[in-house]
């Protein structure tokens, strides 16, 4: 036993040295680095979020005539790994950038290491407001939670007409019951109604039945359902408020947009709606154009999913602003960040405010014959 | 003084001088990770003090320690930032406005964690064996779900940010080599004896004359102090903390932890903490696309590294039961018998075993 | 003793009616719940509690014949879900087919982690036992998100199963029904296997005392393969229905059925499996109601269990159904 145990020893000494040449890095090159769940809860974002990442790399690979590599770590949706994970990026990697990490939490488990590194990062998708507050060097490519509540909230009462509403939020989630409450206060301020919402009900990340909610939302016959949340647990809650006999429209958040939402949901969450960032029918850009055919081009027949787009969109964004400061130091490129405006992204015309927030315009998509259709266009504030 | 006390402090100021010349020179990541590995052993040793030394198994630390990264998080994040962290709901008006320095939040939190194991304590430890495992686990599930539900105070799912980030190493390792010799002294002492002589035969401690209860709580308690201040220290080196990071599956870390180094051994413990807490840092190339060859071998992706790992933890459990040291302890003694042993085998190589 | 354990059982059916009973009462009066409300209500917690019957009669069974928990079976429940993704999935297999795979295979794993995880430290001491099943399950989960991917799969629905019927506006999918059924016709099959077959003695006997029982000439090895293989098939059954109804599959979804099962095993009386029944039943009713009673604290549903559990351990460690005072308690 302690042979073959030593042996073990000895090949896992082996590989490590082998694949420790592999990712050395050298001054000739710039490595950014890629931060996002690749394994655990959130694996389904990370993973459509680096598909953009890859793309963008594979279309520019080169910036200051220099070649651009990316280097992945696994955040494994856990936060102490996370900020492992970032402090390895900076300081093993020697990273002159960052972009993720697909959900809020976990980039925020990295706000303090890339700050006191100096080395700016990029969010793709996370829209939890304290991410990029009171952080110089955390920056993103998509709006935040109090827009998006927002823009949900005018969808119910304005084109649904809802006068009342029920919430269902994944109460261990930071980013569903973030954006339950700023829907919940748009919501009331529309209707002018306290009493508006009819009911909230909880759940935890990971729970399956959600009968006992629905049923108690079914009674009280609310217009609209408005339930943010993990794109599993969200699915779930459609189905089985169908298999209940509810009949009310369900509204929730950009975490919809994966293909696993209409794989769990299955018939049942067609007619759902769910903000988000782009679509192919709001093109506006001539980068826009571009990523749908390259992306078309790689992965024939299949829709690019909006946190893809925003993956691109950081990375051309990263290398866009490493030209502006033509420097690959990290202050450099953090002032260069902060004064985006204007940039031609694939979502749209990106300028970023004074907390490093992209002001953007929101999509309004469905769900109709198994696949994301878009509905509708709100302008940024 | 005799020679082994006088040992003991040259090594504990030795340990101490090494952690402050490492923490000028060192990177920032190699420091976060070395800290990770004195805060593991601070966790792993309060663990190890109950199911060790004290032969009870408690699944209760991912609690305690959310307790007391609570109490950091709650209590040393400066006052001014407070109202843009609670956006959701304001932090309650009691505690909003109190501030402490970083050393009396940790000793608040793991006053808090001992003082919820002494009120869970008189009903859980009447159980034994995997009852109590089970009974601790639940309530360490049962703080985190109160933790995600307190919005006013804990903020909720949103968690708390802007705890003022902990690197400094030599912080670090003199809290941990506190811990380190209080528990030493504790079990060098008649009341940490008896604990010692509970795990071997409860029947023939108490016949002795051992208070089985006043001394199973004393442990368990204690325990639960040193897990809040190590989750107090846990949650100020990561700067930000919320429920999520307090899943029971946090205490299978420190399980695997005192089961590598010896259940019943502190220095054991604090080794394995190392060996665990670095390895797994290391084994991250598993996770990497590895290229031999100019062909990319398919096995190497996210995953693997959590599949390796979980494999050489069985192997240590059912092959090696006793982990690393058993329940010896780390002494001169020993590097002097392993040293010779291992010149012997030198000599006689070929001996077949 | 056959005696005690029936009017025990009894006691608690009772009991249990009792309490739905006072609770309609409760729901009617305070919070004016319509009775086709409440109906819901207990039926949706009754699907969910027989779920939770059928994986804790494993649990259960395992307890009596080893006095281990086997943390493994939550996990080996999930892998049976998965099975059943690959069985419907990608092989296109009917569903009855699809089901009866899934029996055989899941098994499978189960006997392998009592040979190689469980068995090595049979006369090792108790705290090990648990480490390694500890380490078992840890494994089991990390070996499903390499293989599997982090990524839910999402079992397709079998029409048969999934179709909803509605009575008086009472909604519910024939699964609900069906899973009930399936765990009391299980029960049965089970109660007379153990109590009227030579290997069902045999294996109350390894669980009186195995030593005793190996000079008697039983063969302890095969008994303990045996209830692993049984448990397993029942977590199979349990994970292929779990499946059906709530289809997200994930690595890491065993975790909490597998403790809330544990839950349901201890508050029914671990060690008889009558009693892991009324556990499961109690507990699945207990968390619906919860939420349907006190919605402000749906939150803290998952801590129904937990609570449950000190309860129990605190007011009857022998559970509801156990009789005899267990050395382990």
């Amino acid at each position: 036993m302690k042979k073959a145990s030593a042996l073990l020893l000895a090949a896992l000494l082996a590989m490590s040295a082998l694949s420790g040449c592999a990712s050395s890095g050298s001054s000739d090159v710039i490595t950014i680095g890629v931060f996002e769940p690749l394994t655990g809860d959130n694996a389904a974002g990370g993973e459509l979020e680096v598909a953009g990442i890859e793309l963008a790399n594979e279309l520019y690979p080169e910036v200051l005539g220099k070649k651009v590599v990316l280097v992945k770590v696994d955040n494994k949706s856990d936060k102490a790994e996370a900020a492992t994970a970032a402090a390895r990026l900076v300081e093993q990697n020697k990273v002159q950038a960052i972009i993720g990490s697909w959900g809020s939490s976990l980039s925020m488990a990295a706000g303090n290491i890339v700050m006191d590194a100096k080395i700016p990062a990029v969010g793709a998708s996370c829209t939890n407001p304290l991410v990029t507050l009171n952080n110089d060097y955390y920056f993103r490519v998509c709006f935040i939670d109090p827009f998006q509540g927002t823009v949900m909230a005018n969808y119910a009462t304005s084109k649904l007409g809802a006068k009342t509403a029920a919430i269902i939020q994944e109460v261990s989630n930071d980013y569903s019951v973030g954006l339950a409450s700023f829907f919940e206060d748009s919501f009331t301020k529309t209707t002018g109604d306290a009493s508006s919402i009819v009911e909230k009900g909880n759940y935890q990340t990971g729970d399956k039945d959600f009968t006992a909610i629905l049923t108690n939302i079914k009674q009280k016959n609310p217009d609209v359902i408005f339930a943010p949340g993990n794109f599993t647990e969200s699915a779930l809650i459609i189905k089985q408020a169908r298999q209940l006999g509810i009949t009310t429209p369900f509204l929730g958040g950009d975490t919809w947009e994966t293909p696993d939402f209409l794989s769990v949901g299955g018939a049942e969450v067609e007619g759902a709606v769910f903000s988000t960032f782009f679509d192919k029918a709001m093109v506006t850009t001539s980068e826009a154009t571009k990523f749908l055919a390259e992306f078309e081009k790689k992965n024939p027949g299949v829709e690019p999913a909006a946190v893809t787009a925003l993956g691109y969109d950081a990375y051309i964004l990263i290398l866009d602003a490493i030209k502006r400061a033509n420097s690959t130091d990290g202050p450099a490129i953090r002032d260069a960040l902060a004064s985006t405006s204007g940039f031609q992204a694939v979502t749209g015309s990106t300028t970023l405010d004074a907390n490093g927030d992209a002001v953007k315009d929101a999509v309004i998509k469905s769900v109709t014959g198994g696949k994301f259709t878009y509905l509708d266009y709100v302008k940024a504030q | 003084m005799s020679k082994k006390t006088a040992f003991s402090i040259a090594a504990i100021g030795a340990i101490l001088l090494l952690a402050l010349v490492l923490n000028s020179v060192l990177d920032s990541y190699s420091k976060r990770v070395l800290n990770l590995c004195a805060i593991y052993a601070i966790i792993a040793l309060s663990l190890n003090l109950v199911n060790g030394f004290t032969g009870m198994f408690s699944l209760g630390q991912a609690g305690f320690m959310a307790i007391g990264a609570y109490a950091v998080a709650i209590f040393t994040v400066p006052v001014e930032l407070r109202a843009q962290g609670f956006y959701l709901e304001p932090m309650h008006p009691a505690i909003a406005n109190i501030e402490l320095p970083l050393i009396v939040a940790l000793l608040l939190g793991g006053v808090l964690a001992g003082a919820f194991a002494f009120v869970i304590g008189f009903p859980v430890l009447r159980l034994r064996g995997d009852y109590l495992a089970i009974a601790t686990l639940g309530f360490s599930e049962i703080i985190r779900i109160i933790f995600t539900n307190t919005q006013s105070i804990t903020n909720g799912a949103l968690g708390i940010k802007n705890v003022p980030s902990l690197s400094n190493m030599f912080f670090i390792y003199l809290a941990a080599i506190i811990v380190f010799v209080l528990m030493r002294l504790l079990l060098s002492s008649s009341f940490g004896r008896a604990f010692k002589a509970i795990r071997e035969d409860e029947i023939v401690a108490e016949a002795m004359g051992i208070n089985l209860f006043k001394h199973k709580i004393a442990s368990f308690v204690i325990s639960a102090f040193f897990a809040g201040i190590g989750g107090g220290l846990y949650g100020a080196l990561l700067g930000t903390v919320d429920p999520k990071n307090f899943m029971f599956t946090l205490t299978y870390n420190f399980v695997l932890i005192i089961v590598l180094g010896g259940l019943g051994s502190m220095s054991g413990t604090v080794i394995a903490s190392f060996i665990i807490t670095i390895g797994m840092e290391w084994l991250r190339f598993f996770d990497d696309t590895l290229i031999l060859f100019g062909t990319e071998i398919p096995i190497f992706r996210p995953g693997l590294r959590m599949v390796v790992f979980s494999i050489l933890l069985m192997v240590i459990v059912l092959f090696f039961q006793k982990g690393l040291m058993g329940q010896k302890e780390l002494s001169v003694d020993m590097v002097k018998g392993l040293v010779s042993r291992v010149k012997g085998l030198g000599k006689k190589r070929g001996d077949g075993k | 003793m056959a005696k005690v354990l029936k009017s025990n059982l009894a006691a608690a059916i009772m009991a249990i009616m009792l309490a739905i009973i006072l609770i309609y009462i409760y729901s009617a009066a305070a919070i004016k719940m319509e009775t086709a409300v409440f109906v819901q209500h207990m039926v949706n917690g009754l699907s969910l509690g027989s779920l939770f019957a059928l994986v804790a009669i494993g649990y259960t069974m395992v307890y009596t014949i080893l006095s281990m928990i086997n943390f493994a079976h939550g996990d080996i429940f999930m892998m049976s879900i998965y099975f059943a993704f690959f069985a419907v999935s990608s092989f296109h297999m009917p569903w009855v087919l699809a089901l009866f795979c899934v029996i055989a295979t899941t098994p499978v794993i189960g006997a392998l982690i009592e040979r190689f995880a469980y068995r090595p430290l049979r006369d090792a001491p108790k705290n090990s036992v648990l480490i390694s099943a500890i380490g078992a399950s840890f494994l089991l989960e990390n070996a499903a998100t390499y293989l599997f991917g982090g990524r839910p799969k999402a079992l397709p629905d079998i029409p048969v199963l999934t179709r909803v019927i509605t009575i008086q506006s009472v909604n519910f999918q024939v699964v609900s029904i069906v899973i009930p059924i399936i765990t009391f016709v299980l029960l049965a099959v089970l109660l007379n296997f153990i109590n009227r077959t030579k290997t069902g003695i045999a294996m109350r006997a390894v669980a009186q005392d195995y030593e005793i029982a190996r000079v008697m000439g039983v063969n302890i090895n095969w008994i303990i393969s045996l209830t692993f293989i049984i448990g397993s098939a029942l977590a199979a059954v349990g994970g292929f229905m779990w499946g059906v109804r709530y289809p997200g599959i994930t690595p890491t979804m065993g975790v909490m059925p597998g403790l809330k099962c544990f839950v349901a095993a201890v508050v029914g009386g671990i060690g008889d499996i009558k009693g892991a029944v009324v556990g499961g039943f109690i507990l699945g009713l207990g968390e619906i109601m919860i939420v349907a009673l006190f919605p402000g604290i749906s939150g803290y549903r998952d801590a129904f269990a937990f609570v449950l559990l000190i309860v129990i351990l605190l007011v009857k460690p022998t559970g509801i159904l156990g009789s005899k005072a267990r050395e382990k308690v």
